[in-house]
């Protein structure tokens, strides 16, 4: 496996290789996907939006619908004006939606296609609405797309009807349906009335039920959207993913924010709760710091097998910054963080951590792909992997305990159910990374050091 | 009211007058068998369709494993096609490097886009050199490259004097044609003309093929390899899937050309046909009644009496192995009823094997095939083209006199073709259809929905973006381009599993527990009143 990659780092400024991104409209597709009613729409050539729904039904292993402008070689001339009239038409005439969330691409980009003016001329039925957002496809990554899309539907939607709604909205970051409803049952439990946007949950994990409905429960409603604006406050997750939205609805309706890491691990989770302890001014009930308590609990109990483990940590900035906090926590060495995303905020990010906990010989990368996470590992090994799918080659090359989390996760099943965020999602990565490590350490165990109680 | 009907009623009378001539429903009579294809999707109906990219790269020059194929472009192209078509490949004496589990692209950033990216292209190949030293780069445009202006043409020209390798660039920016097709096109236009001939390892015996057309998706060009090497015919080529740029380049010295993917390769083995002389014969090792017709097709074709023997000895020993198999998955699939929408070929190939396991077709449809796919290439020069079709280049070749050679006259291939060997022939889909079947071109996400509703298949194999709005419904739901990581599906032991893998869709445990008890059990109300009932 990967056997054509050299132990020897060469500079690279060209040559892309193993990415560990992918690009803008996706993520925008996936943020429209988290709107009730709301019809995702690609406007480039049909491949694009093939693509993308492609591998977020792999990873979900749910239907991802959306649309296309279908562009051909005379659209990519003269412009994608007409496309977008017959696809806003069909779409509704044919699929009902409430809205239709356009992202661009890299081709209508390339030629300047002016959404907002083509916007403004479509002839709408009665009630439907179309937004857009910018994404071009050779700017940032899939991060960057999701981000927009949410200001996109925010620059649309968003008023201040000047009565305030007494809600919390919450931004939770490109996070799976199992995470969202696991930062509900927080905001529950601290008796905070919240606005989840965007919100994936009962959208990408919707129930069999033996009929297809397009457009299940769940989704932030448009309604909600308009309603950001009458918000008292933000909780904005992920301090990449979530910077700009946040900033925006401060400028346009002056809602206040707290910008925050992913709830990812004890600390993490711990500001998302004293969060909402503020929003509330209730006290946090003794049933949630028990469960805090018995992860702790947990830590302590297993940190033996983790401390001084030192793990390579990759994926989207703000989810792999929360999986470096955990490992921290867990006492291990994070010797290797990389992101794709070309954030700099990542790389000091990751080092506060680093210095936060004393952790010593640890790189962290922006900007950076899975290649040269190879190269490195193969220069100084660690003992556990933590990331997306794509890290299985290098985890197979170089016979590495592997625990997937993270966008995308192509070849597991269930993990978009259930959460890595909160108190019970950190239970759950610490038991799949100590498993980890000890199955490792039973399978090469000689059978006299081959332990019945570990 | 038919199903086709039905299905055409709902739309607006713009999208009806296009859609209309795209389904058909067989009757009794053999009119209404001609179909629009290869046309414009409606923008917004929700095709299932790709692009111009994923049909040269993804498809045809993806799977070629000592090349260091680099996407030029934005990144997502490239991250998208990494890994995730399940075209296999192992190194072998002739390619000691194996590129498929690597993703390399150019990965341009706005400043490329602004300026050109023909610089970072070069300089890309310049890393991808000192990394890797490969023998053949090949270079897949996407969206911007045309654009922008980037020359990838030029560029392959001047990384060849540098580094005297072979490079090649394609131009199969997403947004040309109307479909993955074109993209087909564009990368054998490609193989044909920089890669296949160039080459002068002869075949080691005389019954040697390329099976042009198999991308070796879960590991089927291996099992077709394997059963066309114990009867004795040598394969050199799997085209693309296992494939080599070394091992492609002597392509040419063939003896005959077999094809099983016809709407993905036809033009090269057109082209071998005219170049070389080479006969093509279309091929199915979908399914087993099928891949033993094919076979004897093979052995009737060299006419060799003692390859004919070993063929029927080859078949009698495969069928026996997995008949009790076979037997088993066809009793509990005997009448029930299929729906496939694949992307040019699967549709038609995966009939024969359902059939195997007494199992109907009643829906077939495919993304990006043309009128020839359906309709049998008769219907060739009766096809208008119209401005999509023209922006994809149509090379000619003409006898290369080096290497032309017949293996039989005119008239003793008529000979052949009377005796059932269909040499350079192609009937399409259709003629295998029964009427009321209904075929849908380029379907969309609503036909198959109201199809799933109104005819109520027992399966549809589909792709991954219908498979799990299909299951949803209530239908049971196979990937049939990925195989839902399962397979191979092709020759023998490919039946068996395939069998399997259906058996076990249409009868899973858990599809008994979708409803839950109480939805049937009344609710125990009221209670016994006291002292009452004695």
């Amino acid at each position: 496996m990967l056997d054509l990659t050299p132990r020897e780092v060469k500079e690279r400024s060209a040559l892309r290789i193993n990415p560990c991104k992918t690009c803008q409209p996706v993520g925008a597709m996936y943020a429209a996907l988290g709107v009730h009613g709301c019809m995702p729409h690609s406007h480039g050539s049909q491949g694009c939006c093939s693509y993308h729904r492609t591998v977020l039904s792999r990873h979900f292993k749910e239907p991802a619908i959306a649309s296309s402008s279908s562009f051909t070689e005379g659209a990519s001339v003269f412009g994608g004006r007409s496309n977008i009239n017959t696809a806003a038409k069909n779409v509704f005439d044919m699929y009902g939606p409430d809205i239709i969330a356009v992202h661009t691409t890299c081709l209508s980009e390339t030629i300047g296609d002016d959404l907002n003016s083509y916007i403004m001329d479509l002839d709408l039925p009665e009630g439907k609405i179309v937004v857009h957002a910018n994404t071009p496809s050779y700017v940032g990554s899939h991060v960057n797309g999701f981000f927009n899309m949410m200001m996109g539907f925010m620059n649309y939607l968003t008023q201040r009807t000047g009565t305030p709604n007494g809600k919390t909205a919450v931004f939770p970051g490109w996070l799976n349906p199992g995470d969202i409803r696991e930062l509900r049952r927080l905001a529950g439990l601290m008796d905070v009335p919240a606005t989840f946007f965007p919100d994936q949950s009962g959208v990408m994990d919707a129930p069999m039920t033996g009929r297809y409905d397009m457009y299940p429960q769940g989704g932030t409603t448009i309604e909600e959207i308009r309603g950001l604006g009458d918000c008292a406050g933000l909780i904005a997750l992920g301090e990449i993913i979530g910077a700009e939205p946040a900033e925006l609805l401060r400028k346009k309706w002056k809602v206040p924010f707290v910008l925050l890491p992913a709830p990812i691990g004890v600390s993490n989770t711990d500001q998302y709760v004293s969060a909402l302890r503020r929003a509330s001014k209730t006290e946090v009930p003794a049933e949630l710091e028990a469960e805090r308590g018995r992860l702790v609990d947990l830590l302590l109990d297993s940190h033996q097998h983790t401390y001084m483990k030192k793990a390579a940590i990759f994926g989207d900035p703000d989810v792999a910054l929360g999986l470096t906090s955990l490992a921290l926590e867990m006492g291990m060495v994070p010797k290797y963080v990389i992101t794709g995303t070309p954030k700099e905020e990542f790389t000091r990010r990751a080092n506060a951590l680093f210095s936060k906990y004393g952790a010593e010989g640890c790189t962290a990368k922006a900007n950076a792909d899975l290649f040269e996470l190879h190269q490195w590992i193969k220069n100084e090994p660690v003992d556990v992997m933590i990331g997306t799918t794509y890290g299985k080659q290098i985890a197979k090359a170089e016979d590495v305990p592997f625990v997937r989390a993270g966008f995308p996760v192509l070849d597991r099943y269930g993990g978009t159910l259930l959460p890595i965020v909160g108190y019970s999602g950190a239970i759950r990565l610490t038991e799949q990374i100590t498993g980890a490590l000890l199955d490792r350490f039973d399978r090469d165990a000689s059978d006299e050091d081959f332990e019945i109680v570990l | 009211m038919t199903a086709r009907e039905k299905l055409l009623e709902k739309y607006s009378a713009k999208v009806y007058k296009n859609r209309k001539d795209h389904i058909l429903q067989l009757e009794e009579s053999d009119e209404a068998r001609n179909i629009a294809a290869n046309t414009r999707a409606i923008p917004g109906v929700m095709t299932a369709r790709g692009c111009c990219y994923a049909g040269c790269k993804g498809v045809v020059v993806g799977p070629l494993k000592d090349v260091c194929v680099i996407t030029h472009g934005p990144v997502g192209c490239g991250f998208y096609s990494w890994g995730t078509r399940r075209n296999k490949a192992r190194t072998d004496e002739r390619a000691d490097k194996n590129f498929v589990p690597y993703c390399l692209s150019t990965d341009m950033q706005e400043p490329d886009i602004v300026f050109g990216g023909e610089k970072k292209l070069e300089k890309a190949i310049d890393e991808a050199m000192a990394i890797f030293d490969p023998k053949c780069v090949m270079i897949c445009s996407t969206c911007p490259i045309g654009l922008i202006g980037d020359d990838v043409q030029a560029v392959a020209r001047r990384v060849e004097e540098k580094y005297g390798i072979r490079a090649i660039g394609y131009s199969c920016e997403g947004y040309k044609g109307v479909s993955q097709s074109g993209g087909h096109h564009i990368a054998n236009n490609g193989l044909m003309r920089y890669v296949i001939g160039t080459g002068d390892e002869p075949p080691k015996t005389k019954f040697s093929v390329n099976v042009l057309g198999e991308y070796n998706i879960g590991g089927d060009g291996w099992e077709e390899a394997r059963i066309l090497k114990r009867c004795g015919i040598e394969v050199l080529n799997l085209f693309t899937g296992d494939a080599s740029y070394e091992s492609l380049k002597s392509a040419h010295l063939a003896h005959l050309n077999l094809v099983m993917c016809h709407r993905s390769i036809n033009y090269i083995a057109e082209m071998m046909k005219t170049k070389y002389g080479i006969d093509w014969l279309k091929v199915n090792f979908i399914g087993v009644g099928a891949t033993c017709e094919s076979l004897r097709e093979i052995a009737g074709y060299f006419g060799d009496a003692g390859l004919t023997a070993r063929v029927e000895e080859v078949i009698a020993d495969e069928i026996g192995a997995i008949s009790e198999e076979m037997a088993y998955y066809r009793s509990r699939l005997t009448g029930k009823t299929a729906g496939i929408f694949s992307g040019g070929s699967r549709s038609h190939h995966y009939q024969a094997l359902l059939a195997d396991l007494g199992m109907k077709t009643v829906i077939a449809g495919y993304e990006f095939a043309h009128r020839d796919d359906y309709e049998g290439r008769d219907v060739i020069p009766l096809i208008k083209e119209d401005a999509d079709n023209k922006n994809i280049e149509s090379i000619t070749v003409s006898p290369d006199e080096r290497f032309f050679r017949r293996a039989y006259s005119d008239e003793e291939i008529e000979g052949l073709r009377e005796g059932g060997v269909e040499i350079d022939a192609y009937g399409g889909m259709l003629p295998e259809m029964a009427a009321g079947d209904v075929v849908v071109d380029d379907y969309n996400h609503f036909e198959t929905d109201e199809l799933i509703r109104t005819m109520k298949p027992d399966i549809f194999l589909s792709g991954i973006k219908d498979r799990y709005s299909i299951q949803k419904a209530g239908v049971s739901s196979r990937q049939i381009h990925s195989y839902d990581y399962s397979g191979p599906y092709a020759g023998f032991n490919g039946a068996a599993n395939f069998g399997r893998d259906v058996t076990m869709a249409l009868y899973s445990n858990a599809w008994g527990l979708v409803t839950p008890p109480w939805r049937h059990a009344p609710m125990l109300v009221g209670s016994v009143a006291e002292g009452g009932g004695k």
